[in-house]
């Protein structure tokens, strides 16, 4: 009864009060305390790893710019770049025919989506690295006819070839999943509409559907590239001089193992650090145009967890 | 109606039938449009006007029967006297000439209002950028939001978006605009909006197949109102003729709703 009152209160009493623009939000102290134990929970564990004689900061500072570890980010850089365009690329290809009403690419693209994130990408990559034991020459025939072309499989895979092959294959596979999740969150209504103004599937999904779709595929997109990266990684059993390869032919010489390995660990944060900026800033591009008022709006905060599967590599 | 029309209708459908699995939506439709006409198709829902419509421009196969629009058959052609089922990219190519206005507006929202009306225009058609820019502001003035040129789709309000979709539809100089209940997802004060706009292209003598619950808009704009139940026409004619003096049971029941 007296809440009651208290809003129904005479207009020119309790306008001025009342109105919004005088609302102050009350200070949160336990968020505070939070903060600052946090903060310094944060600070000591700095201050002991920095302090700590078993890390060897000089040697990690002495080989941060080494030039075999260059060569190593320069290669573990260039894979992933590469794999990761090959797989969405390829990706796209597969997420398409898996959609599409012909049987026969549903059927080929769901078979080889199935092969390969069945499979682990280490034993992927040992198996394209060997080829030569399984194929000795490889050659372009009519099935169960003559032979067109051929080449001797050792020369056309090389570390570098097959360290491509297994990561980007395997990629496609999962970005096939991705795109195909993306495409169909976009309203059936919009490749109806486009369709009936007599577009292509082909131009209706290049300029409708994909950039619809983006909003859902860039976040997991996120997560496969940061996977990618790490992923590059287990090239170095193939006998690729990838970054973490680099750092342990260092410490196989020179036995700093752990100052080594932080190298590398800076390396990788850094460089999924610079990817997660990159990322807010695409998905900022496809929502565009989601803000009411066309001026910068908050963007959305990225979703690590949109991706069903984890941990793929 | 007045004298007999020579003329070769620019929609004729014979004996359309449809089926979703086992459910039988259409059940023979027999309908021919002529050039410059409106016809307005009345029916309870679930009736199956949407599926005619979309049979129209192929969304939908039919499962027996024709659609003749412009001369062509939609879907098929004739080769060495037997009928051959079209390509999807020579499919696309009929449609060219069919505008379509949705009742979910289904304008492409990542695109502006400006982009949205240009796309067909320039992707489809190969029409120069600069003159769909031109045709697009022509276009856009006539059904009053020029200034709405650089907004996105869901910065405007329904009658707005509904607007912009029949610029859009428009832009594509069509012989033939097909409406599926264009003003039926929008609040009562924004209907009078978007009916201004179909009546003003009404009279300037567009080929509109129009599927509303307007009966009023029927009324003023229509030359012909289709009654359709349960999958075929029950009951055609002018407007005073099906809404004045409905001769069908089930017509008169329907048109007693809105009394
Ligand atoms: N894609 C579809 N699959 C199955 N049934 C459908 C589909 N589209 C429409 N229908 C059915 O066909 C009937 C007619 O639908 P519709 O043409 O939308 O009617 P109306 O537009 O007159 O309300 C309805 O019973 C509807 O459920
Ligand atoms: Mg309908």
């Amino acid at each position: 009864m007296s809440t009651q009152q208290a809003i129904d209160a005479s207009p020119s009493g309790d306008a001025s009060v009342r109105d919004v623009v005088n609302a102050h939000t009350p200070f949160r102290y336990d968020r505070l305390i939070l903060w600052v134990a946090l903060g310094a929970l944060l600070a000591n564990f700095g201050w002991i790893v920095a302090n700590n004689e078993n890390f060897e900061w000089p040697v990690v500072g002495r080989y941060f710019f080494d030039p075999t570890v260059m060569q190593g980010l320069y290669v573990s850089l260039g894979l992933t770049v590469v794999a990761m365009v090959l797989g969405i690329a390829l990706g796209l290809v597969l997420a398409v025919a898996r959609m599409s009403t012909d049987r026969l690419a549903s059927t080929l693209s769901a078979w080889f989506i199935w092969f390969f994130r069945g499979t682990p990408l280490l034993v992927q990559l040992i198996f394209w690295y060997n080829l030569s034991t399984l194929f000795p020459v490889l050659s372009i025939s009519i099935p169960f006819g003559p032979t067109l072309a051929s080449w001797d499989t050792n020369s056309v895979i090389t570390p570098m070839t097959a360290a491509i092959a297994g990561l980007a294959l395997n990629e496609a596979a999962y970005m096939a999943e991705i795109i195909r999740g993306g495409l169909l969150s976009v309203d059936r209504g919009q490749s109806e509409t486009a369709e009936a103004f007599g577009m292509t599937r082909a131009r209706a999904l290049w300029r409708v559907i994909i950039p619809q779709a983006m909003r859902s595929i860039v976040p997991p997109t996120g997560n496969q590239l940061i996977s990618m990266i790490k992923a590059t990684s287990l090239v170095s059993v193939i006998a690729m001089a990838d970054l973490l390869y680099s750092v342990q032919s260092i410490y196989n010489r020179t036995f700093e193992i752990i100052p080594m390995l932080m190298v590398a660990v800076i390396w990788y944060l850094l460089i999924t650090s610079i990817l997660n900026v990159g990322q807010g800033y695409i998905e900022r591009y496809y929502s565009r145009g989601d803000r009411r008022t066309g001026k910068d709006g908050p963007a959305e905060k990225p979703t690590n967890t949109t991706m069903a599967e984890e941990a793929t590599h | 109606m007045s004298a007999p029309d020579t003329r070769e209708p620019l929609v004729r459908a014979r004996n359309v039938h449809k089926a979703f699995e086992s459910l039988e939506v259409l059940k023979g439709i027999d309908l021919d449009v002529m050039p410059g006409e409106v016809v307005v198709i009345l029916g309870p829902s679930g009736s199956g006007k949407s599926t005619f419509l979309r049979c129209i421009n192929h969304l939908e196969a039919i499962g027996r029967g024709s659609i003749m629009v412009g001369g062509e058959q939609i879907g098929y052609r004739m080769k060495d006297g037997r009928l051959v089922r079209l390509s999807a990219n020579a499919i696309a190519r009929q449609r060219r000439r069919i505008g379509m206005v949705f009742q979910q507006f289904n304008l492409y929202p990542h695109m502006t209002v400006l982009q949205n009306i240009i796309e067909a225009p320039v992707g489809v058609h190969g029409e120069s950028r600069a003159s769909a820019v031109e045709n697009a502001k022509r276009l856009l003035a006539r059904v009053g939001l020029s200034e709405k040129i650089d907004s996105y789709p869901r910065q405007l309000s329904g009658g707005q978006q509904q607007r912009v979709a029949i610029a859009r539809a428009l832009a594509i100089r069509p012989d033939l605009m097909l409406f599926d209940e264009p003003t039926s997802a929008l609040d009562p004060e924004l209907v009078g909006e978007v009916l201004n706009t179909m009546r003003d292209l009404a009279r300037q003598g567009l080929t509109m197949i129009v599927v509303t619950h307007e009966i009023g808009f029927a009324r003023e704009a229509a030359d012909r109102v289709v009654f359709m139940d349960d999958g075929v026409i029950v009951e055609q004619g002018t407007p005073d003729a099906v809404l004045g003096n409905p001769q069908h049971p089930r017509t008169k029941a329907f048109l007693a709703r809105f009394l």
